[in-house]
């Protein structure tokens, strides 16, 4: 049996891609799989009895090291804020490529702290700060020191001591540009750098706690027991910066969502699937249910999201567990096309993941093709004609081509960068001023736009004609040749609409990253949870693939 | 140091902020970038030429002839590279393509180089009686030392290389007869059974 990959018309609404959730396919996940057998270590550790100073910690294999060098620092409570327009935070960082040496340590000593306005150089990879979860670190020193173990309630409403607030790359700031590392195999996938930093801030979490509790108290102090470090992750807070990163790297987003969408067109076409595969599928679908029941949000957009998705779930275990026969043919089929019947968007994407869990064979060559050399696309292939442009658009944007833009509410918002914090932000049009800079990321109205101008000009008329007279197109004529190869580089909705909720391109990127428990905080920014449950550093050479679904608070 | 991801982004903000659309700047910014990268003086050209433009106006070239008429006032190097990209396919048939006066040439350079590569072909630029090959967007090389870029080309005469060897068949066969002492001669026995196939294939 032969199953289509999903429509990008379906699949690349901002509904449906901010319902995506982690999967085998998730940058943390394959980050910890490829780097399982690297050594791990802590190279330095140099705080005081308040947790206050430097530490560095290390992935090494043959002659690569990458080393994290961190730096807590006493900040005051009113100075605490996950915004970016922060200026100190509890603790900055950065991935340094190689041994740093004093000199090293030092100059990154001056300049990592203070995050953008500090200047890196080609040897760091990656940069990042974070803020405690005061109420959580505080209890956390507190019980320990006491000879206690923290309260699992409470932990569990937050899932972290730590929650970074940005971890940039790619030449940031004088950070290394890609080019540079790019023929490191050990690095070929997305994100990698940024997924390590993120694990080894998660272990100097715990190393932290452990060393003040000890320090208020070293008669009765105990460390907190592996078992709760391991539940424990790093959170995130994340705003409008994530968005446009979608709309700006497109041949990689496509790389994103087909590798995915491979996977789940492979797994509907398995014809008889194992006892083994299926129980370990239902398994995780069951496990899983801990992680939407600990799942807490203020946000009643969320909470609703969150509610329908457990109900789904539930509804869905019933019909596995009473109505469905594992032995049938193609089940996965019949499984994902009674989704599609019965439930809602979230449930759908949330159980194509897990459908991911048993099949390692088909995930991992995927894996690898979840980057992008995205220059090799770049160019316009100017002597195509202006028919040519034209049938790509009806062929590759049929919805966004019915969009009215002359209505008021699809055209109420403008994308822009703040001049303060060079960040990107989202206003209302006829409200705010500032529109005349909008950023080039209202692409459904410009290729409608596009699409208009081309239906009365000459068919054969070549593009670099056609752009002497068009050039405030070029951006869109240049998406419109990426689409024709790359189905699924373009949200196919409008992204400056009335109704937009940004934090849906927010989601599908950290779904990809891995992360857990989104928690809108607005409609523009949420927190997140990253590695909760993952193995600890001495345990990776031998973890629990399914540790995802497998927390315990 | 600035990353070449820094300089890509700020020239591509700085550029929209001078008044070229969007996607224009985006061409720019790659090719400031490709110029940082070889070592050429892309920012500071760029740089020189936005401020020069708050004062001056320059004119621009959209349709590339083999001969182009003098211009009253210097051709912009961005608009005259965004339609040399845009019109190589057709421009690699010219013979030679003549400019003048042609504001901050370096800048220009980027866009042929990358235009090098598209139509596959090496392409050489006389620049006032100096020498540059842009090499298929690989490498630019030149005998104008870098602090001596021109803000202005007088005269420009582009052609494209075909694709021929640049080394007499001479030559080639002299190394090629060395690199035959990596071989074996063949016995009879080695003829029979080194390839795995049969010696006839008449069957």
């Amino acid at each position: 049996m032969q199953v289509e990959l999903r429509d990008p018309n379906t699949i690349m609404k901002l509904s449906r891609l901010g319902s995506f959730h982690q999967s085998k396919l998730s940058f943390l996940r394959s980050f910890l799989n490829e780097f399982k057998d690297w050594e791990y270590k802590q190279d330095l550790f140099n705080l005081d009895e308040n947790g206050y100073g430097e530490a560095v910690y290390s992935f090494r294999k043959d002659k690569r090291v990458y080393s994290l060098v961190c730096f807590a620092n006493h900040i005051k409570d009113e100075e605490r804020s996950d915004r970016v327009i922060a200026t100190k935070w509890d603790a900055a960082f950065t991935l340094h490529d190689g041994v740093p040496g004093k000199k090293d340590i030092e100059r990154l000593k001056n300049e990592v702290p203070k995050q953008e306005v500090g200047r890196l150089s080609y040897k760091e990879l990656t940069l990042s700060r974070a803020n405690k979860s005061v109420r959580l670190f505080n209890h956390v020193t507190e019980s320990l020191s006491q000879g206690l173990q923290p309260d699992l309630n409470l932990l569990s409403k937050v899932g972290y001591l730590y929650r970074t607030t940005a971890v940039y790359g790619s030449g940031k700031f004088g950070l290394a540009d890609r080019f540079r590392i790019k023929n490191r195999e050990e690095i070929n996938g997305p994100f990698r750098l940024e997924m390590m930093l993120v694990y080894l801030v998660r272990q100097f979490t715990f190393d932290q706690v452990n060393h003040v509790a000890y320090h208020k108290n070293p008669k009765k102090a105990v460390k907190l027991d592996e078992r709760i470090s391991k539940n424990l992750g790093i959170g995130n807070s994340t705003g409008l910066g994530m968005a446009p990163f979608i709309v700006n790297h497109p041949t990689l987003l496509n790389n994103w969502i087909l590798s995915r969408e491979i996977a789940l067109k492979k797994i509907r076409e398995i014809k008889d699937v194992n006892k083994n595969d299926s129980e370990l599928f239902i398994d995780c679908v069951k496990k899983s249910l801990t992680n939407i029941t600990s799942w807490n949000t203020d946000s009643e957009y969320q909470k609703n999201k969150i509610n329908n998705l457990l109900k789904d779930v539930q509804k869905f275990l019933k019909f596995i567990e009473n109505n469905f026969d594992f032995t049938r043919e193609y089940p996965f089929n019949s499984i994902y096309e009674w989704l599609e019947q019965e439930t809602c968007e979230e449930c759908i994407e949330y159980v194509v993941s897990i459908m991911m869990e048993p099949y390692s064979e088909i995930t991992e060559p995927l894996v690898k093709e979840m980057s992008s050399e995205e220059e090799k696309y770049f160019n316009i292939p100017a002597h195509r004609t202006v028919e040519d442009l034209r049938n790509i658009i009806e062929k590759k944007y049929p919805n966004i081509l019915e969009i009215n833009f002359e209505k008021k509410e699809n055209n109420q918002n403008f994308w822009f960068i703040s001049k303060n914090k060079e960040e990107p932000r989202l206003a209302d049009r006829f409200e705010e001023h500032g529109s005349e800079l909008e950023q080039p990321l209202a692409i459904a109205r410009d290729i409608k736009k596009l699409y208009e101008i081309l239906l009365v000009s000459k068919n054969s008329q070549t593009v670099s004609d056609f752009l002497i007279k068009n050039s405030d197109l070029r951006h869109v004529i240049r998406r419109v040749f990426i689409v024709e190869k790359f189905p699924y580089s373009e949200i196919q909705d409008n992204t400056i609409g009335k109704n937009i909720m940004p934090i849906d391109m927010l989601r599908l990127k950290l779904s990809f990253f891995g992360a857990l428990k989104f928690d809108p905080r607005s409609d523009k920014w949420l927190r997140i949870c990253m590695f909760q449950g993952a193995p600890l550093s001495h345990e990776l050479k031998n973890y629990d693939e399914q540790w995802v679904y497998k927390t315990k608070i | 140091m600035k990353s070449l991801s820094e300089i890509e982004t700020t020239v591509k903000r700085a550029t929209k902020a001078s008044g070229y659309s969007w996607g224009v700047a985006e061409e720019t910014a790659k090719c400031v970038r490709l110029l940082e990268s070889f070592g050429l003086p892309g920012i500071k050209h760029i740089n020189k030429y936005f401020s020069q433009r708050k004062e001056n106006s320059f004119q621009n070239l959209n349709l590339i002839l083999e001969k182009n008429q003098p211009p009253a006032k210097s051709y912009c190097p961005i608009i005259l590279g965004v339609s040399f990209l845009d019109q190589s396919k057709s421009l690699e048939f010219l013979k030679k393509i003549e400019l003048n006066n042609v504001a901050y040439p370096s800048i220009f350079l980027a866009f042929v180089s990358r235009a090098s590569e598209i139509i596959g072909k090496k392409i050489h630029i006389n620049l006032d009686k100096k020498e540059i090959i842009l090499n298929l967007n690989l490498n630019i090389y030149s005998n104008i030392p870098n602090n001596e870029f021109p803000s202005i080309a007088n005269h420009l005469e582009i052609s494209f290389l075909e694709n021929i060897d640049n080394f007499l068949e001479e030559e080639w066969k002299n190394l090629y007869k060395l690199s035959e002492d990596t071989f074996v001669e063949e016995s009879e026995s080695l003829k029979q059974g080194g390839a795995g196939a049969g010696l006839t294939d008449n069957d």
